[in-house]
């Protein structure tokens, strides 16, 4: 084999790219066919949505395309150009954003309107793969504290909007990548590893505790429109959804809880659970199934990776997406309080989808560069 | 180099631990795949239930209630359509806004609305207001976004199309109360119900209510209905046919007009209610359309007492009219004969009383024919003083008083025959002999109902039948459609001499040709009565009466006339009690006598039908 003159393998796709973009539409396919399925008698009122929402996987899919196509080392370089484009936007939110439901997440753009919370994730993958993979970083200083000191703002401007969940988000890339370039102290780091792991579900144990009002004036102070309707509603409705698709599902549109609207949301954070109701624990498992074929394949490229930022760069990917699976997930079927995360890929919502695409787009773009040195 | 080769070392480091990386996010959502498991599986048909109890709504039915007919199909109470509004308890999203919005749209108060809703349960359906208007409820219907939970339902409305005239009979519907749902003889109904609340609606509730259906509809989260899922079609109540002629009934009620008091007509050999009236009414439809609290009450402190049946529940002392049992029981105690001649000065003195006759000066000599027609006070006093108290009890309550006639009707009063016995349970005192004196001429701690007045007089007329008045002629079943006759009450002979009811008849029929019921005498048909004035402020034997001073109304006595016609062959038993009217013969006996004539006109042009 030949070394290529850009180091990139111009030979076409091979089985591991077919099955990584099979596994994408077909996340991407269930979650228009839920949104369609949810939406379905609000057709009259203008544009539907999940056609809305193919519309994103086409803007999303030429990011990707884009992503795939500029060597990430270049855009690498780029990073913290971008990420301080990304912070100002997030000061314009703070200022002039649009507010909905009691956030301010949106810049208007005429028709529709982007989410610069979601954006920012794209510099912040780049920027800690260049950050590590650029030279050793030696010291507590420069392994921890000034990565983090470049990261906090952005964290603090996501939590202000108030977005809990992508702030949590942004936060734990960080601290995988952390713990992927390597602690000093193992122990400290396994530590981080094991809190990261059992968080939603100790949150889960820790929240149940708690008293309503307690819980209440928690959530209302973190996200004063967690849940409108109060009283658990929302968690409810969806654990309902869920639970009562049993094991096989009602079917395609046969989900009451969503049909008949008692579950909010349905085509956007709750989306899961219209899936889960119409197919069932089958479908679930069919569902989890493909988003662990998801990840195992981004570890696989972070391993394979040929240089540190690209190692980095996937794992950051990966867990960004792993991250709202779990968290979105646990949410849903009551493991976590509802805090406001979209399911990646499935979830209605322009800035997301076209994020993770580009995301997962440098995915393949590490994998398609790791040969060019062997 | 040598930074690549450690570059190279570092990459391995970090790929190495990727591994755990990896068997974290696995853990994760091995995790979540249990939970899943947990939910759908596990816990899967906990959850189907759920779901199904959010999206269904039972609604119950309402049966068309039995119609009503008098004895010649002559509708009485049907149901109309109407709008009932219901508010779902499952559907409400804000309680206090519903409180502070409604009235807006109806003509309802907001502490009316609370305490309806003030109900422990969360789920089912509560009647806010019964009969709304339709401008009410097409305003609802355009506040629909508003006003989640808030449903208008179209509902049958009870309806007497006669208004006032045989309200007392008919009595009236209302939502069950919360003290009969606690009631175990409404514990097969659930709340919400419309059920009888007053007279035959009330007695007769269970042919008349039928049979609740259920429609289970599923609906969306705001509660708008979907489809329906299953239906079970409500069963009416049987149709009834009471033995009520209710030509003689708005006729009874318009004799009356504006005074208060009461008729009972009767079949004499089977009891029929031909007749009940009582007066002053209402109107049934005022009061089954969901009454308001307030008008409620106006009701209840009316001094007139209009819901109050006075032929049921209006307890007088009989007068003179009780000189027909007192005969009876002198012939069959053979303390006298009929024959036999008594003198009369107006006067009958007692210890240190004296007892004085209606007619100053007297009757002169008087046999029992003329005792009754003239209804000689003094003949009676030494008639009754020889006879005792207890003799003259067990006569009249064989004759039915002191007891409830068993009519179909709710809240009978049974009146009073007092005894030596009663006194001393009651009274704790013994009986005076003077006491007696009262009691001979149907004063004292006598009272009695019109109702057992007229049964009395049927038991005359009838030489010792005894039936019990029966309100129920038939009823037609809507299940087959089958029209049944209800069979005629048992009867029961009294042990007393038809001889005596003959000397009994004479004195009445004499009462009509010569006696004081003049008034009462026909052109078409023969009658025999009996005057009656039922004193309402006890007169002091000897204190001084004065004739030529009109007293107040409320202290005027009430009128009684009892009368059966024809006296050969009777068909008809009256009894008009008039209050306040003073003397039977000239307040009461004409209204009998009116009434005797109409219903014997319409014995000859009609056969009842149905």
């Amino acid at each position: 084999m030949s070394l290529m003159n850009d180091n990139v393998n111009r030979r076409g796709l091979d089985t591991f790219d077919w099955c990584f973009l099979g596994v994408i539409m077909a996340i991407i396919s269930v979650g228009i066919l839920s949104i369609y399925s949810v939406t379905n008698p609000q057709t009259t009122t203008g544009f539907p949505i999940y056609l809305k929402q193919a519309t994103w996987v086409v803007v999303g899919s030429l990011a990707f395309l884009v992503a795939v196509g500029i060597d990430y080392h270049k855009l690498a370089r780029l990073s913290y150009l971008l990420y301080g484009i990304g912070l100002i936007l997030l000061i314009i939110v703070l200022i002039a954003g649009k507010t909905s439901r009691g956030s301010q997440r949106w810049i208007p753009l005429g028709s529709f309107a982007v989410q610069p919370s979601e954006f920012i994730k794209i510099p912040l993958l780049l920027m800690l793969a260049a950050y590590y993979g650029a030279t050793t970083r030696e010291g507590w200083v420069r392994r921890l504290i000034i990565p983090g000191l470049i990261v906090l703002p952005g964290f603090l401007l996501i939590l202000k909007q108030p977005d809990l969940g992508s702030s949590l988000g942004f936060l734990a890339i960080f601290l995988v990548v952390i713990l992927t370039v390597g602690m000093k102290s193992k122990a400290f780091g396994f530590m981080i590893l094991a809190a990261l792991m059992l968080f939603p579900f100790a949150w889960g144990g820790v929240w149940g505790s708690l008293h309503e009002y307690q819980q209440d004036r928690i959530l209302s102070f973190v996200d004063p429109n967690s849940d409108p309707g109060g009283k658990g509603y929302h968690g409810l409705q969806s654990r309902i959804a869920i639970g009562s698709g049993q094991l096989l599902g009602k079917g395609l549109y046969g989900g009451t809880q969503t049909q008949f609207k008692f579950l909010p949301e349905g085509h956007t954070d709750f989306v899961f659970a219209v899936f889960a109701e119409e197919w069932g624990f089958i479908g679930s498992m069919v569902l989890l199934s493909l988003y662990i074929l998801l990840f195992l394949m981004g570890l696989e490229i972070a391993i394979k990776a040929k240089d540190i930022v690209g190692t980095l760069l996937a794992v950051g990917v990966v867990t960004m997406i792993a991250f709202g699976v779990v968290v979105n997930i646990a949410m849903t079927s009551g493991l976590a309080p509802v805090v406001g995360i979209p399911l990646p890929l499935m979830s209605y919502g322009g800035s997301a989808m076209v994020v993770n695409l580009t995301a997962l787009g440098l995915l393949l773009n590490v994998k398609r560069r790791r040969l060019s040195l062997l | 180099m040598l930074d690549t080769s450690r570059q190279a070392n570092e990459l391995a480091d970090i790929q190495n631990r990727l591994i755990f990386v990896k068997i974290g996010f696995l853990m994760l959502l091995v995790l979540l795949g249990l939970r899943l498991w947990q939910l759908q599986v596990r816990d899967g048909l906990h959850y189907q239930e759920l779901a199904r109890d959010n999206r269904t709504r039972s609604i119950v039915l309402e049966p068309a209630r039995g119609l009503l007919y008098d004895r010649n199909g002559e509708l009485l109470a049907n149901n109309i359509p109407s709008f009932q509004l219901y508010v779902s308890l499952e559907d409400i999203q804000d309680r206090e806004a519903l409180l502070a919005q409604l009235p807006h749209y109806v003509d309802i108060d907001q502490q009316e609305i609370s305490n309806k809703l003030s109900i422990k349960s969360r789920r089912g359906r509560v009647k806010i207001k019964a009969d709304i208007t339709l401008k009410e409820a097409a305003l609802i219907e355009s506040h629909r976004l508003e006003l989640p939970g808030v449903v208008i339902q179209p509902e049958y409305q009870r309806h007497y199309p006669l208004n006032n005239y045989a309200s007392h009979v008919l009595g009236y519907v209302g939502e069950i109360s919360e003290s009969q749902l606690k009631d175990p003889e409404f514990s097969h109904l659930q709340g919400g119900r419309i059920i009888g609340q007053n007279g035959v609606e009330r007695t007769f509730d269970e042919y008349l209510l039928g049979e609740t259906g259920e429609e289970v509809i599923e609906v969306d989260a705001l509660g708008y209905p979907k489809r329906s899922l299953s239906v079970r079609r409500p069963l009416a109540g049987d149709d009834l046919y009471l033995t009520l002629d209710i030509r003689l009934q708005r006729l009874a009620e318009d004799l009356l007009g504006q005074e208060a008091g009461a008729i009972v007509a009767l079949d004499p050999w089977n009891g029929d209610v031909l007749a009940l009236a009582s007066k002053p009414g209402f109107n049934p439809n005022d009061v089954s359309g969901g009454i308001s609290a307030k008008d409620w009450q106006r009701f209840l402190k009316d001094t007139q007492h209009p819901l109050t049946n006075r032929a049921i529940q209006g307890q007088y002392p009989p007068g003179s009219v009780f000189k027909i049992i007192m005969a009876a029981a002198l012939l069959e105690t053979q303390t006298l004969n009929a024959q036999e001649m008594i003198p009369c000065h107006g006067t009958f003195p007692f210890g240190r009383r004296v007892f004085r006759d209606w007619k100053a000066g007297g009757h002169g000599q008087v046999d029992l024919t003329r005792a009754i027609a003239e209804s000689c006070d003094v003949y009676f006093y030494k008639a009754g003083n020889q006879l005792g108290i207890d003799p003259i009890a067990t006569y009249a309550r064989q004759f039915g008083l002191g007891e409830k006639t068993g009519i179909a009707l709710p809240s009978e009063r049974s009146g009073l025959v007092p005894s030596s016995e009663w006194k001393k349970r009651v009274k704790r005192e013994p009986w005076y002999p003077g006491e007696t004196i009262s009691i001979s001429i149907g004063q004292g701690f006598l009272t009695v109902t019109p109702i057992q007045m007229a049964k009395m007089v049927s038991i005359v007329a009838t030489n010792g039948r005894v039936v019990q008045p029966r309100l129920l002629k038939a009823s037609r079943l809507r299940r087959t459609g089958t029209l049944k006759e209800k069979p005629e009450p048992p009867i029961q002979q009294l042990a007393i001499s038809p001889q005596t009811f003959a000397h009994i008849k004479e004195g009445l029929a004499a009462v009509v040709t010569k006696g004081t019921a003049k008034l009462a005498q026909s052109e078409f048909v023969s009658i025999a009565g009996k005057t009656g004035t039922a004193q309402v402020v006890a007169l002091k034997p000897d204190g001084d009466k004065d004739k030529n001073k009109e007293p107040q109304k409320e202290f005027r006595d009430h009128a009684w006339f009892v009368a059966f016609a024809p006296v050969e062959h009777p068909k008809i038993a009256v009894a008009v009690l008039v209050e306040h009217m003073g003397h039977g013969g000239s307040a009461s006996a004409p209204l009998a006598k009116t009434l005797i004539e109409a219903y014997m006109g319409f014995e000859t042009t009609q056969e009842p039908t149905f």
